[in-house]
């Protein structure tokens, strides 16, 4: 196998000691500054682009780090995601469902570490991945047109009747309200503003953070403060912190197939995590989820999108440096610092430049790795965040929510926005509207509008060219199968009771 | 709302920032665009050269492809003589189009250009056009025939690279089918795919398909030839077509900064443009050379900015 060779060459690059100090460093600093939602990967290394040239590293290690950084951070931002319910990324909004309900049970702990095991499942199987697949993988890749994209967003909407917690017109309602959230700005195409009513400020449109941070963080903040005044009894057990090893067995396959899942999309261009962790999630209920308790609290609906995602980033490493397309912002600011470094993404890097390839490779299962051990031991230490007295939780969820916000773009409006959206956010609670779908909808409604834009535009106006090809037929089945195969197979086993689905929040 | 009006108003005023806190350089989109790298990297070379009192931060401020910077800069901080706002061919493009409000070039005074790449038309490797010339004769048979992608919004930078090209050759230009992408490699994703016919891109963009055999360049939009991998591709000249595209990366500073500040900031650029340093760090970006300062520079944008509004007119895009 000329690729094990290989990947064994990247080994040795990885495990040089100063590319192991590097991948250390930037999962540790990683970690840090992805519980800071807002701030983010993508500032942390766009600030560390310049350092990094001025000093001189050589590209591998530049990257290595650069990666560190990228994957540390996806885990810490699950940590307050778990925690707080503050998500500062896409992907971790599914997480969100199932992580924090179980916060509430007074399971923060196993969420946690379930969630670092997943990602190290989900970065380890992806890596294989990469060493078998990546030369085929990327000639795959370029067959996904702008019809096929069109397909892969209905299938991943056909999902949503699993985030919708038992109504599924609440949960169309929510999606809806999504979809016209992301039609607010520029049109895509033709750049003319819509829905902005002469705001300069409502012109890029509804940044996700702002939305979902609102939406989730803010609503929380005036849930606990109406649970504190109301006597209510607030959850502060810490429990258990590690996972237990039925909880690990249950977790096998959901973890197998979300990283499987995650991998392929993320190789899709431009796709991403967020689309990986929601199908995973969803494809997860409709497999294993009999008792209907994913959305309260379920170790699954933890395992399935944090190895999904990690699994993302690693496929998206193969679109980003053998076409040079980004799958996400942070792979987007690593192609700047690629291309500043004297590497070009192209079909021939893999061979012209193997030791940066597999030495990228290597040192992300290195990093994996490190973040396992980084981060176990610190799981009880996180989880302790939690019995903070009222009095400083609150307060200090509310702050890291308006610092995360702020951080953005640095714009005054979006904490007006925010706040609005946090009101909105706690009457969608109360009137048991799921939060999920409305961030599906923000985020997966201008890619659907986008390569529907485009499909049209190739064909001139056929409609026709949505069936075209193999995959996309392939893709409107698998829509077509969620939706169909779910009812039926609800007919043959029982329902479990209604009272436990309206517990989702 | 009052309250809130209130929280904004303080932290509007404690980010204004106080006389003197160094040379800051705002990037009016995210981390990691060409903007911000500009701003990066020219901030990183003005400190090395000592020409900054420190060193200089860099600010970014996306928003309406610029033009939140450009409202920022005009209406709070009109009078600074301390920050530098990265500029290129999109700030100009969207001034002529309007798309920045009633403000227009003349609300800032232009600093200079400090490098540039140039505009490419590509095609798969084993398309049946081999030149411009086929490419445009295709074009006169039938204009819906060839599909066009490129990264940027429908009259955005690439899209006006086609238009132009095909208005010289006296082909209307709202004939012309382009396809809007997220940036130039999904656009050359899409080509590689088949799904398109032709890119339109930067010469940086097409590097790395070029070296695998998997593109060919029809045209450099460039006054000469390229040197490097595409030394052997004609101009648009060459075929007769006087189109141009120079994604320029330059400066503006603030309109009412003073004609000694302005003076100063010239001067700083031209000692920028003609260090080592600059070049080095130029080359390292993949930006060709083009040096353009003060009162030159300005007429170039100014003329620059006719040219983009008497096209966008021209296709019926702005009255």
């Amino acid at each position: 196998m000329d690729a094990l060779t290989h990947l064994m060459g990247g080994f040795a690059v990885a495990l040089r000691p100063l590319n192991l100090g590097l991948a250390f460093g930037g999962v540790f600093v990683g970690t840090f500054v992805g519980m800071l939602p807002g701030i983010g990967p993508i500032n942390a290394i766009a600030i560390l682009i310049p350092v990094i040239f001025a000093t001189g590293l050589p590209p591998e290690g530049a990257l290595i780090l650069l990666a560190g950084i990228y994957y540390g951070s996806q885990y810490g931002n699950s940590i307050s995601t778990i925690l707080l319910n503050v998500p500062g990324t896409a992907s971790a909004v599914v997480t969100a469902l199932d992580g924090h309900a179980m916060t509430r049970q007074g399971r923060a702990g196993p969420a946690l570490a379930m969630s670092a095991i997943a990602s190290f499942v989900g970065g380890t199987a992806s890596v294989f991945g990469l060493v078998l697949l990546a030369p085929v993988l990327a000639k795959w890749a370029i067959r996904f047109g702008p019809a096929e994209y069109f397909a892969l967003m209905v299938f991943a909407f056909s999902a949503l009747s699993s985030l919708a917690g038992g109504s599924l017109v609440r949960g169309l309602a929510a999606t809806a309200m999504g979809l016209f959230l992301a039609t607010v700005g520029l049109d895509p195409n033709s750049a003319i503003p819509r829905f902005t009513f002469g705001q300069i400020k409502l012109l890029d449109g509804m940044d996700f953070v702002v939305v979902t941070i609102g939406l989730f963080a803010v609503s929380e903040v005036l849930q606990l403060l109406e649970d504190t005044e109301a006597g209510r009894e607030v959850q502060a057990k810490v429990g258990r912190v590690m996972v237990s090893a039925r909880e690990l067995t249950s977790t096998g396959w959901t973890m197998a197939r979300g990283s499987v899942l995650g991998f392929f999309v993320g190789v899709l261009p431009g796709a991403g995590g967020t689309i990986a962790s929601f199908l995973a999630y969803t494809t997860e209920q409709r497999v294993v989820d009999r008792e209907g308790t994913f959305g309260s609290g379920d170790i699954r609906g933890v395992a399935a999108p944090e190895s999904a995602n990690n699994a993302a980033a690693t496929g998206a490493m193969i679109p980003l440096l053998t076409l040079g397309v980004p799958g996400s912002g942070t792979t987007a600011v690593l192609l700047g610092a690629l291309l500043g470094l004297g590497v070009t993404p192209g079909p021939l890097l893999i061979q012209e430049e193997p030791d940066l390839f597999w030495g990228l490779a290597a040192s992300m299962y290195v990093g994996n790795v490190f973040l396992l051990l980084l981060n176990l031991p610190l799981v009880g230490l996180f989880v302790r965040a939690l019995t903070a007295p009222r009095w400083l939780l609150i307060p200090g969820v509310a702050a890291l929510s308006f610092v995360a916000v702020y951080a953005v773009n640095q714009s005054p409006f979006d904490l007006v926005l925010m706040t609005g959206f946090g009101v909105v956010g706690y009457a969608m609670r109360k009137l048991r509207f799921p939060l999920a779908p409305v961030i599906l909808g923000l985020v997966l409604g201008p890619l659907m509008e986008k390569n529907l834009r485009r499909s049209m535009a190739l064909s001139g106006g056929e409609w026709g060219i949505l069936f075209d090809s193999p995959v996309a037929l392939t893709l409107w089945g698998m829509a077509a199968a969620s939706l169909v195969i779910p009812p039926l197979l609800a007919r043959r086993t029982p329902l479990p009771p209604e009272a436990d689905l309206s517990e989702v929040d | 709302m009052r309250r809130s009006t209130l929280i904004a108003t303080v932290l509007v005023a404690s980010c204004a920032p106080p006389a003197s806190r160094g040379w800051e350089c705002i990037a009016p989109a995210n981390a990691g665009g060409g903007w911000d790298l500009t701003c990066r990297t020219a901030g990183q070379v003005l400190y090395e050269l000592g020409e900054a009192p420190g060193l200089v931060r860099t600010t970014n401020m996306p928003g309406a492809g610029g033009g939140v910077a450009y409202a920022h800069t005009v209406a709070q901080r009109n009078g600074d003589t301390e920050v530098l706002v990265a500029a290129s061919p999109s700030t100009t493009l969207r001034l002529a189009q309007g798309q920045y409000g009633r403000l227009t070039e003349d609300d800032v005074r232009w600093v200079g250009a400090v490098g540039a790449e140039y505009g490419v038309l590509a095609v798969a490797a084993d398309a049946p056009w081999r030149t411009l010339d086929d490419v445009i004769a295709a074009w006169r048979d039938d204009p819906g025939s060839l599909v066009v992608s490129g990264g940027s919004a429908v009259a955005g930078q690439d899209h006006m690279k086609v238009l132009l090209l095909a208005h010289r050759a006296g082909i209307d230009p709202r004939k012309i089918r382009y396809v809007p992408f997220d940036g130039g490699g999904e656009a050359m994703t899409a080509l590689l795919g088949g799904f398109v016919h032709v890119f339109s891109g930067e010469a940086s963009e097409v590097e790395g398909q070029l070296a695998a055999g998997r593109m060919r360049v029809l045209t450099v939009l460039a006054p000469e030839r390229l040197g490097g991998r595409l030394a052997g591709v004609p101009t648009a000249h060459e075929s007769g077509l006087d189109v141009d595209w120079v994604t320029w990366r330059g400066f503006y500073v603030p309109g009412e900064i003073g004609d000694e500040s302005y003076g100063r900031w010239v001067e700083v650029m031209r000692r920028l443009g003609a260090s080592p340093e600059w070049e080095k760090a130029r080359v390292t970006n993949r930006l060709e050379e083009f040096f353009l300062v003060g009162d030159e520079f300005t007429e170039f944008v100014r003329a620059q900015v006719e040219d983009f509004r008497e096209m966008s007119r021209e296709i019926g895009l702005i009255p």
